[in-house]
């Protein structure tokens, strides 16, 4: 697929571009030994699209994925993210990026166990500044945006595998993010409660939600309108495909 | 995170892990207990010195002669020896200083030694005899509730009579009227002319286990060398002219004992005050001990907290992860576990002051300390365990707001 624009090092990205990685590095340092997890990934994700990223193990999506979700800063090269710069952003301005723009999805739900569905929902809110009230109003509305109006004061332990995740999506959802961040997000599910978080997500694209998603299911990845690959912490490709 | 928030989370984790939160409060909860309790029982002991022992069983605007003062905390053994030298206070002493003085003043003079009452076949062992005279009731307080006191002129004849203390009254004729009756003391038989009041105890020691018979009595042999008192008690109307005796009977007993003006008293003059001394140099090792106490079980309890919240800091490192990833900042999450440790310490305390106030009711109802409630004791014990509680969290607080959100959201 080709670049909607050349990107070079003082460029801006073009306004409908949500997010923009340039020549994205990350190394760690295993004890002595450098690890080149990602070796320069440059890639462009509009506004609305819907993207799987995919890779073997040890290819660098987890890398490239805690990079997009702020979550972790690059050894070099640019990243960003809705019009804004966030590759040398500190650690409080990172999280105040995660908290209004990122919209995570988790492998293992990671809801607080104590705490009741709205309640869950409620936490970027709280982060955010929102007053209780006002909190309460946009937690529930998301709640029945994925199907869980009934649900609200449940706890996790009260809800099947694919309510929680739905609580997850909520909880993502809930701050209006630019991009909604899955990780496996059918990991921990069996097929149907997959096919059910699917049709969630296809909704959501439909509204106008840009997602992106980490899996190595190549059938969950079929969801997707366009599915980057990487190889050896670079991308070997970058493919449209038909819904 | 506004405070309000950390603090209602907070409490909802205490309420939801009741028994772990019950143990880690222990310690503030005892500190802050005993704090209080130990502060009411100064307090209290504090307050009885100053209002009831000073003013009632000393006697207000009352001075005492005597060859040593009569309460003194941490007295070497050179000045012991010094004291052990003076000449003692003689009846004549005595009369000097009431012929002498201008102003008007009630005097009494006082002489005591542990002996032994009999009535019949029962015996009053261990009984403070005290051989005075007749204006001594007055100065100490004493009222007579059954018959009567001796008068001025039993006093000076000797008369055999005797005055019991209740306990004495109790011990030798029960339910019987004592009056009229003759006890035996080292032999010679009084006979029994009053009843003085029940008067309770101090600090544990009773104060009823007392006879009084007249200075002149042939007690006074028993009490005293032939023309000795231990002392020479002397009440004023008012505080100055109490000064302006007590400046009067110096000068007199300095010029009887022919002492130079470079010379210091050979003699005591003691005041309330002087009592009131020796109990502020108790109390002041008290307040020294006392915190020392305190501080042990509040650092104790500081310890304990900080385990707690560094287990709870490793217990919900992915919800830590998790909090970040949704947009915590590492403050949201510092204060966050701050005000879980402060609140903990808080909740510590309040139950510390809860079993304080109990304690100091239970040791004032059932013990002979007099335990009085210092308001000072409870504000200074909630902030106290309050402070433990955030110093306590400082540690684990700031551990948990450096976590990597990567590396806790990945933990098991």
């Amino acid at each position: 697929m080709t670049l909607p624009q050349t990107f070079r090092t003082g460029d801006t990205p073009l306004p409908n571009i949500i997010i923009l990685t340039h020549k994205l590095t990350r190394a760690y340092d295993m004890g002595g030994e450098v690890v080149r997890a990602l070796q320069g990934v440059s890639v462009q994700i509009r506004k609305n699209e819907y993207v799987a990223v995919m890779g073997p193990s040890g290819s660098g999506k987890s890398t490239l994925m805690n990079l997009i979700g702020c979550l972790d800063t690059p050894t070099s090269g640019e990243y960003w993210l809705n019009g804004q710069k966030v590759s040398d952003l500190d650690d409080d301005e990172l999280a105040r990026i995660r908290n209004k723009e990122i919209g995570f999805v988790f492998q293992t739900f990671n809801l607080l166990p104590r705490a009741s569905a709205l309640h869950n929902v409620e936490l970027p809110l709280i982060y955010a500044g929102a007053g209780a009230r006002e909190r309460r109003a946009r937690a529930a509305r998301a709640l029945e945006r994925v199907g869980l109006g009934d649900r609200m004061e449940h706890r996790p332990n009260e809800l099947s595998g694919g309510q929680r995740q739905r609580v997850a999506i909520a909880r993502a959802l809930v701050n209006d993010p630019s991009i909604l961040l899955a990780d496996e997000p059918t990991g921990n599910l069996d097929s149907t409660t997959s096919g059910e978080i699917m049709a969630v997500f296809r909704d959501l694209h439909r509204q106008g939600q840009t997602i992106v998603m980490v899996t190595h299911e190549h059938d969950i990845a079929a969801h997707a309108a366009r599915v980057v690959t990487l190889r050896d912490g670079l991308i070997a490709s970058d493919q449209l495909q038909a819904a | 995170m506004p405070l309000f928030e950390a603090l209602r989370l907070a409490l909802q984790t205490i309420r939801t892990q009741k028994l772990k939160s019950g143990f880690s409060l222990l310690g503030v909860f005892i500190g802050v207990a005993s704090l209080i309790g130990a502060w009411s029982i100064v307090n209290g002991v504090n307050r009885y010195m100053t209002e009831k022992f000073a003013q009632t069983l000393f006697g207000v605007n009352t001075f005492q002669l005597r060859r040593r003062p009569m309460f003194t905390p941490n007295v070497p053994d050179s000045v012991w020896r010094a004291w052990a030298r003076r000449p003692r206070i003689r009846f004549s002493d005595a009369e000097a200083l009431t012929a002498g003085f201008t102003v008007p003043v009630v005097t009494a003079w006082q002489s005591s030694e542990n002996n032994t009452v009999t009535y019949r076949d029962k015996t009053a062992r261990d009984i403070e005899l005290t051989a005075a005279s007749e204006r001594y009731f007055e100065i100490k307080n004493l009222r007579v509730a059954i018959g009567r006191a001796f008068t001025s002129q039993e006093n000076r004849s000797g008369a055999a009579v005797a005055v019991l203390g209740d306990a004495v009254a109790q011990r030798l004729f029960v339910d019987r009227s004592p009056l009229d009756r003759s006890v035996r003391i080292a032999g010679t038989a009084y006979r029994v002319i009053g009843v003085v009041e029940r008067q309770g105890s101090i600090l544990g020691f009773p104060l009823d286990r007392f006879v009084v018979v007249p200075a002149l009595s042939p007690a006074q042999n028993l009490v005293n060398p032939p023309g000795i008192l231990d002392a020479f008690l002397v009440k004023a109307q008012s505080e100055p002219e109490m000064r302006l005796a007590m400046d009067q009977a110096e000068g007199i007993m300095r010029s009887r004992r022919h002492l130079r003006p470079r010379q210091d008293d050979n003699f005591a003059l003691d005041t309330s005050e002087g009592v009131q001394r020796f109990w502020a140099g108790i109390s002041r090792i008290l307040v020294v001990v006392l915190p020392g106490v305190v501080l042990v079980s509040l650092v104790i309890g500081g310890i304990v907290i900080m385990n707690i919240m560094l287990m709870a800091v490793a217990e919900r490192t992915r919800e830590i992860g998790l909090r970040k990833s949704l947009g915590a900042r590492r403050r949201d999450v510092l204060r966050q576990f701050l005000a879980e440790s402060a609140a903990i310490a808080t909740v510590g305390a309040a139950f510390g002051v809860v079993a304080g106030i109990g304690l100091t009711l239970l040791i004032g109802a059932a013990s002979p300390l007099p335990a009085s409630l210092s308001p000072v004791s409870i504000v200074l014990g909630v902030i106290m365990g309050a402070g433990v509680g955030v110093v306590a969290g400082v540690y684990p607080a700031s551990r948990a707001a450096r976590l990597d959100p990567i590396a806790a959201l990945r933990q098991e």
